[in-house]
């Protein structure tokens, strides 16, 4: 294993450790009781309630001392067990997390690679050629600044209220079932095309920035002049900036990641789309700690996920990294 | 006053100064931006509500009286904006500017010490907040707290939004710091903090006003997702809460397209105008890109 290989897991490590433990110690640095507040906020009989209180009091054991009920927590953590939600009929947190999880899987994943291919595309064109480039950079710069979930308004505005083609929200339609069926499939895009669209689009501008920018760069370094010079295709130079361009747009891919997360929270909540965003929404709302917590530990998996991904991209993009990886046996 | 052609000579004198005022991008950016900090700072002058006043009848479309409309509740939309503008303004200068100060502070540190186990604790630190979402954190913390004032909010994305400037500042630094006369003064044996002040911060301060501007924009964008979410201030109005209570109204539903879509398209307006000016900059320092 390379030094870069090993240095990354450990960040990740401690990074979801120190998540954890962050999960674990703010409803106990709060002022109030968690619990009392929680069960002010719903009405149930008072034969309920009671029995409720012993639930939740023991599923905090708030009566043991603090190092226990800290590996406790990492116990529950391990075993699925993250409570019950309030706002959605004391179903286990688990289980409505781990359904929403797989519509942002469907919904972000589609949207950050196809803008990654037709971003940087798009802006290594624009690099090269000023006419494109005077029509598109407006437009990204457009893009690029507006909040992904204005974007959605926008969009759901135009397309599914006053041209009614496409559906306002929902991730299927109320009368079709979830399946594997033709039917349910072509439902399940028609709902999904303006949620990616809008994720898709933001994505797309800042790609093609970053791409554009980076093209313009390596067409002046000394080894495209030093091609120029002696005669190279100008394809081919434009090859080269293109693959050296990459590498910081991968390393991009990163950094942007937490942010792009979010938009798609928010774009989520617009289109009543029923992945981690819409849930967060509604547990903001109803004050649903556990449920919350539960969020907060997917959105950390998500993009210590995501962090990973990218990580080993970028080894197979970058032959200097690619040879520590191997020890230099190629 | 100076006359027209002292003024151009002054500017030949100064390339970097002939370039910034020549350069349309940045002229336009700026000319963007001033107009919408005077409307943040003077538009409470032009509206004779405050952003809670019940103004008039509920949902009216824009109109003589209204010039933006008002909100289900019969609020002025138009003083609702000026209100969240200044909101705005003061997210980007306060989480910012604390971002760019903690970002650059650690990337001076880690690059000057490169290498060593400071520079490396540093970079762990930095990467690790890397991955932890801001959003989950604010998520976390604003559903305990009872009260979130803008001003709260904006230190929370400021003390979180560091971590790129810190990686970029080092390694700018990493390349600045073997120069000659960086070493010269060194040997000079001339304080540590001097040298990081007037050697290398001083090569980097068209960087890290870049930078800064940028910061701006990305916390501003970074609150208006918090607020619309639901974390965001439980005092005072911003441009993130406005579109946050247009969409709780069923404002897609009805069309109240003045409500929701002009908060987004000023906050927008203003993020472009930031990049122009921060693409303008980089043409004016960096003559390379200039000639495009």
């Amino acid at each position: 294993m390379g030094k870069y290989f090993r240095k990354k897991v450990l960040v990740y490590l401690i990074t979801f450790v120190l998540a954890i433990t962050i999960n674990w110690m703010i409803p106990r640095a709060m002022p109030g009781n968690p619990i009392q507040i929680m069960l002010s906020r719903i009405t149930v009989t008072p034969d309920t309630k009671a029995k409720m209180q012993t639930y939740y009091k023991e599923l905090f054991g708030l009566d043991k001392p603090w190092i226990i009920q800290y590996l406790n927590y990492w116990k529950s953590i391990f075993t699925g067990n993250l409570g019950r939600s309030i706002s959605f009929g004391l179903r286990p947190v688990g289980d409505i997390l781990s359904n929403a999880v797989i519509f942002d899987f469907l919904l972000m994943f589609p949207a950050l690679l196809l803008s990654f291919i037709f971003g940087n595309k798009l802006g290594a064109v624009s690099g090269v050629n000023k006419r494109v480039d005077n029509i598109l950079m407006p437009v990204f710069y457009f893009l690029t600044s507006a909040p992904y979930f204005w974007f959605a308004v926008i969009l759901s505005f135009i397309f599914g209220m006053q041209l009614n083609i496409f559906p306002l929200g929902g991730a299927y339609g109320q009368f079709v079932l979830p399946g594997f069926s033709l039917h349910f499939i072509l439902d399940f895009l028609y709902h999904w095309f303006l949620p990616f669209m809008s994720l898709f689009a933001i994505m797309l501008g800042q790609w093609a920035i970053g791409m554009r920018n980076m093209i313009i760069y390596e067409m002046g370094t000394n080894y495209s002049r030093f091609m120029e010079a002696m005669g190279s295709r100008r394809g081919l130079i434009r090859r080269y900036a293109y693959r050296n361009g990459i590498l910081p747009q991968v390393t991009g891919l990163g950094i942007r990641l937490g942010q792009f997360i979010g938009g798609a929270l928010a774009t989520e909540i617009v289109f009543q789309y029923p992945g981690l965003g819409y849930i967060l929404f509604r547990a903001i709302i109803d004050q649903d700690y556990f449920l919350l917590q539960g969020i907060f530990l997917f959105i950390i998996l998500l993009m210590l996920v995501a962090n990973f991904t990218v990580d080993i991209i970028y080894m197979f993009l970058d032959p200097r990294v690619r040879v520590s990886f191997s020890g230099g046996s190629q | 006053m100076r006359s027209g052609k002292e003024i151009s000579a002054y500017l030949k004198n100064h390339p970097n100064l002939y370039f910034t005022v020549h350069n349309k991008k940045v002229v336009l950016g700026l000319s963007m931006f001033l107009f919408f900090a005077l409307l943040a700072l003077l538009g409470t002058l032009l509206t004779p509500y405050n952003y809670s006043d019940i103004a008039g009848g509920s949902a009216l479309p824009p109109n003589a009286k209204h010039i933006l409309g008002t909100t289900q509740l019969g609020e002025d939309v138009f003083s609702q904006v000026i209100y969240g503008l200044r909101a705005t303004f003061i997210t980007g200068l306060i989480a910012g500017g604390l971002a760019t100060l903690i970002g650059i502070s650690v990337g001076f540190l880690a690059g000057y010490y490169g290498g060593s186990l400071l520079d490396e604790g540093l970079m762990m630190i930095t990467n690790i907040m890397l991955v932890i979402p801001i959003i989950a954190v604010l998520v976390i913390i604003s559903a305990y707290l009872r009260h979130l004032s803008v001003f709260i909010q904006a230190l929370i994305i400021g003390s979180y939004n560091w971590p790129w400037v810190a990686r970029a500042v080092r390694a700018q630094t990493l390349a600045i710091k073997n120069n000659p006369y960086v070493n010269l003064s060194h040997i000079s044996s001339i304080p540590i903090s001097r040298i990081i002040r007037e050697d290398i911060a001083f090569n980097m301060f068209s960087y890290i006003f870049m930078a800064f501007i940028l910061q701006f924009s990305g916390s501003v964008l970074a609150a208006a997702t918090l607020d619309f979410i639901g974390v965001g201030p439980t005092q005072g109005i911003s441009l993130g809460l406005i579109m946050r209570f247009a969409i709780l109204a069923g404002a897609i539903l009805h069309g109240y397209w003045w409500w929701m879509i002009i908060p987004g398209l000023i906050l927008t307006l203003l993020i472009v105008s930031l990049y122009l000016i921060n693409t303008g900059l980089d043409e004016v320092f960096n003559p390379r890109l200039r000639e495009l």
